[in-house]
C-alpha cells in the first residue's frame, strides 16, 4: 500500500521499499536494544572493558544468586499454579453457572489487570499485616498480645498478592475461551449421562487449553519479573532475580553485578516466552488439523 | 477437511448393519418387556421465565417405540418441550414422566436419554469413536462393552469406516450420524431429536431422512421425540405430529389423519400449506359427507368434525387434491382466473383467483400450461377436502 502511494504519483521521489521498516526499528534500537547491549556489555566486559566470564561464574554460583533464583522461580510457580486454579474456578463460574450480574462480576475482575500491582500489596498490608484488620480483630477477640496470622511478611504473603493480581490475566483468555464451547455439547454431554465435573475434565478443559496454556504462560513472565509486589511486601529473606538486581544495582552500585543478574533473568524470561510461543502454536495447529 | 462420500459407500456391509440392529433391538427389547408402559409422558406441564409463559399446559403422551414429531413456528415452545424432557429446562407446573418413572426432579445424566441436536455438537478434541464412547464411559461401562458397542453403533449408522476420523474430518451428514450413533450406544429409553437435519443441505436431508425413517424400522423399540419446524420430516417419520403454537399444542394426532382431516385453521395452513375458503355448512349427506355453499357454488366435502348445520366453516383443499376439469362434470367444480404460473420441474404450480380468495394447485408438469389471466376450472374428489372449524376446538383432537 506504501511502496502504491509513493511510485504511483508520478515526480515524487522514489524511496526504497525497505525505508519504512526504519522508523520503528531505530526507535527499538534507541529504546530497547540499545540499553539491552549496554547491560550485556557491562555483564561480559565489566568495568575493565576486558571480556572475561570468570564474575560471571562467580556471581552465577554465589549462594545468593541461587538464593534469588530459586525464590523467583518458586514464587512464580506457585503464584502462576495458583492463578491457573483461582482463575479457572471463577471463569468457569461466571461463564456457566448462570447468576444475577455475572457480567459485573467479570469487568470489576478486568479493572484488576488496570491497577498498580503494588496497590494489592498494600491492601493487604491494611488486611493481613501486623497491625491489620483481620489480626487487630482476632488479638481483641481472643485477647492475644501478639498478631496471630503471620503469612503476610513471607514468601507466602508474595504468592498471595501475586495470584490476586494476575489471575484476571488467565481469566480473561479463559472467558473468551468458554463463551466459544457450544452449550449445546454441555447438555449433550449432560444428557449422555456425564455429571459436572466429567463434563467439566473433559469437554470444557480441552476446550480451554490453549487459553489456560496462554494466560499461564504470562503469568508466569509477569511473576518471574515480579518488583512491585516484593518490594512493598518486604518478605524477610525473600528475595528474587528483580530484587536483587535493585539490590545491587541502586543500593551497591555494583552494576557488573546487576547487568550479569540481569541477563540471567532476560534470559530466564526469554526462554518462557519461547516455550510459550511453541505451546501455543502446538496447540493452534493442532485444532485446525495442521500439526 | 470433510471427504465427500457417496450413499452407498456409507453404509456399511446389510450383513454388519443388521447384526448391529439386531444387538441393540435384543438389548432394547427388555424395556418393553413384561407389558411396561415406557415412553414419554408431559401432564400439565408448563414452563414460564420471569412472567413469559413459553409452553402452557402441555399434556401429551408418547407411546412406546413411536415417533412424536412436534411442528410448529420458531417460538411455539416445541423445542421448549423437549428440553423439558431432557431436563435442560425445569417446569414451572406439571409433571414429566419417561418410561414409568417421574423425571421431573431428576438431573439430566441420570435420565436415560439419548439427545441428537440440529449443530451435532460433536466434541471436537474426541475421534468419532471417542464420541461414540463418551456416554458408555460417564456410566462406567466396561471397556470390553464399550469396545464392542462403538463399532456396534458406528456400523448401525454406516460410520464404522470413520472410526478414527475427527469431527472437523467429517461431512455434516456425517457428523449427524456420528451424532446419532452416539445418542444410542447408551442405549436411551428415549431418543430426543431437536432439529436434527436442519443444519444439512437439501439432498442430504433427504438422504439422511430416510436413513433415520430406515433406523426406526430396525429399532422399533425405541421412543423417539422429533423436533423440528419442516412439515416433510415430521410427515415423513412420525406416527403422531403434534402441531404447536405460542406455547400451546394446537393439534395433536396420527399423521395421516392429522394432514387429512386438521382440525383448525392454523394445523391445516402449518401442515401442508392447504388453501381454505370460507364456507356455510348446508347439509349432511350420505357417507360422512356434507353439502356446503361456497359462493353461488354448492360443494360436498367430508365432515369429520361433526359440524352443524349452518355453520360458519372453511374448505380445507390441498393442492395436489385439486385437477384441472376434464370433460363436462358440473360437481365440485371451482372457477377462477389464472394469476401466475410456475414450472417447478417434477411438478407445475398454478395460482388462482377464485372468487376474490387465492387457490394454489400442483400437478403434474402439462404440456400446454394456461396462461396467466385466463379462465380455469377446477374439480375435486370430496373424499379428499374436509371442512375445519373456523374456531380452534377447546382441545386437541387425536
Amino acid at each position: 500500500m506504501a511502496d502504491l502511494a509513493v511510485t504511483s504519483s508520478p515526480g515524487s521521489v522514489r524511496l526504497p521499499p525497505g525505508i519504512w521498516a526504519v522508523p520503528p526499528l531505530l526507535v527499538l534500537g534507541a529504546l530497547f536494544f540499545y540499553p539491552l547491549s549496554l547491560i550485556l556489555r557491562q555483564a561480559l566486559f565489566g568495568d575493565e572493558g576486558a571480556f572475561s566470564l570468570a564474575h560471571f561464574g562467580e556471581v552465577v554460583g554465589s549462594r545468593l544468586f541461587l538464593d534469588g533464583l530459586y525464590h523467583t522461580l518458586v514464587i512464580a510457580v506457585s503464584a502462576t499454579a495458583g492463578c491457573l486454579l483461582l482463575g479457572f474456578v471463577l471463569s468457569l463460574v461466571i461463564a456457566f453457572v448462570p447468576f444475577p450480574g455475572a457480567k459485573l462480576v467479570g469487568r470489576l475482575i478486568d479493572t484488576f489487570i488496570a491497577l498498580p500491582t503494588f496497590l494489592v500489596a498494600l491492601a493487604f498490608t491494611f488486611i493481613y499485616g501486623s497491625s491489620g484488620l483481620l489480626n487487630e480483630s482476632l488479638m481483641r477477640l481472643l485477647d492475644l498480645s501478639l498478631p496471630p496470622v503471620d503469612f503476610l511478611y513471607s514468601q507466602w504473603g508474595v504468592i498471595l498478592s501475586e495470584i490476586t493480581v494476575y489471575t484476571p490475566f488467565v481469566m480473561r483468555p479463559l472467558l473468551a475461551a468458554f463463551s466459544l464451547v457450544e452449550a449445546s455439547q454441555i447438555e449433550v454431554a449432560s444428557s449422555l449421562g456425564a455429571k459436572p465435573m466429567r463434563i467439566v475434565r473433559q469437554i470444557i478443559l480441552p476446550a480451554a487449553l490453549p487459553a489456560l496454556i496462554a494466560g499461564g504462560s504470562l503469568c508466569l513472565l509477569l511473576t518471574v519479573n515480579e518488583f512491585g509486589i516484593v518490594l512493598f511486601i518486604g518478605a524477610k529473606d525473600v528475595i528474587t532475580l528483580p530484587l536483587l538486581i535493585y539490590d545491587k544495582a541502586i543500593q551497591e552500585f555494583d552494576y557488573t553485578t546487576a547487568c550479569i543478574i540481569a541477563v540471567v533473568n532476560v534470559a530466564l524470561s526469554l526462554g518462557l516466552y519461547s516455550l510459550y510461543r511453541v505451546a501455543v502454536a502446538h496447540l493452534a495447529g493442532s485444532r485446525a488439523g495442521l500439526v | 477437511m470433510a471427504t465427500p462420500v457417496s450413499s452407498q459407500a456409507l453404509r456399511a456391509d446389510d450383513a454388519s448393519v443388521s447384526e448391529a440392529r439386531s444387538a441393540f433391538s435384543a438389548a432394547a427389547a427388555p424395556l418393553l418387556a413384561g407389558g411396561r408402559v415406557r415412553g414419554i409422558g408431559f401432564k400439565d406441564v408448563t414452563v414460564a421465565y420471569g412472567g413469559l409463559v413459553v409452553l402452557a399446559s402441555l399434556t401429551l403422551d408418547v407411546r412406546p417405540g413411536e415417533i412424536v414429531a412436534l411442528i410448529g413456528p420458531s417460538g411455539s415452545g416445541k423445542t421448549t418441550a423437549l428440553r423439558a424432557v431432557a431436563g435442560f429446562v425445569r417446569p414451572t407446573r406439571g409433571r414429566i414422566t419417561i418410561g414409568d418413572r417421574d423425571v421431573t426432579d431428576v438431573a439430566p445424566y441420570a435420565r436415560n436419554i439419548g439427545m441428537v441436536v440440529q449443530n451435532y455438537a460433536l466434541f471436537p478434541h474426541m475421534r468419532a469413536e471417542e464420541n461414540v464412547a463418551f456416554g458408555l464411559r460417564a456410566r462406567g461401562v466396561s471397556h470390553a462393552v464399550v469396545r464392542e458397542r462403538v463399532p456396534e453403533c458406528l456400523r448401525l449408522v454406516g460410520m464404522e469406516a470413520y472410526a478414527k476420523r475427527f469431527p472437523r474430518e467429517l461431512s455434516g451428514g456425517q457428523q449427524q450420524r456420528v451424532a446419532i450413533a452416539r445418542a444410542l450406544a447408551i442405549r436411551p429409553q428415549v431418543l430426543l431429536l431437536d432439529e436434527p437435519l436442519s443444519a444439512l443441505d437439501a439432498q442430504i436431508r433427504r438422504s439422511m431422512l430416510d436413513e433415520l425413517a430406515k433406523l426406526h424400522r430396525d429399532l422399533p423399540s425405541l421412543t423417539v421425540l422429533y423436533v423440528t419446524h419442516d412439515q416433510t420430516e415430521a410427515l415423513t417419520l412420525a406416527d403422531h405430529i403434534g402441531i404447536m403454537r405460542d406455547g400451546k399444542l394446537v393439534a395433536f394426532g396420527a399423521s395421516r389423519t392429522l394432514y387429512r382431516h386438521p382440525p383448525n385453521r392454523f394445523s391445516a395452513e402449518f401442515l401442508g400449506r392447504a388453501n381454505l375458503l370460507p364456507v356455510t355448512s348446508l347439509e349432511p349427506k350420505a357417507g360422512g359427507l356434507a353439502q356446503v355453499r361456497f359462493g353461488e357454488a354448492v360443494l360436498a366435502a367430508t365432515n369429520p368434525h361433526g359440524l352443524p348445520q349452518g355453520s360458519q366453516c372453511l374448505l380445507c383443499v390441498r393442492p395436489h387434491d385439486l385437477r384441472l376439469r376434464e370433460g363436462e362434470g358440473t360437481h365440485n367444480i371451482l372457477a377462477g382466473i389464472v394469476e401466475s404460473v410456475q414450472w417447478q420441474g417434477d411438478l407445475h404450480a398454478i395460482a388462482l383467483n377464485v372468487q376474490g380468495h387465492k387457490l394454489r394447485l400442483t400437478c403434474a408438469p402439462l404440456g400446454a400450461p394456461p396462461e396467466a389471466g385466463t379462465p380455469l376450472a377446477l374439480a375435486f374428489d370430496p373424499h379428499d377436502v374436509t371442512l375445519v372449524p373456523e374456531t380452534p376446538p377447546e382441545k386437541p383432537g387425536g
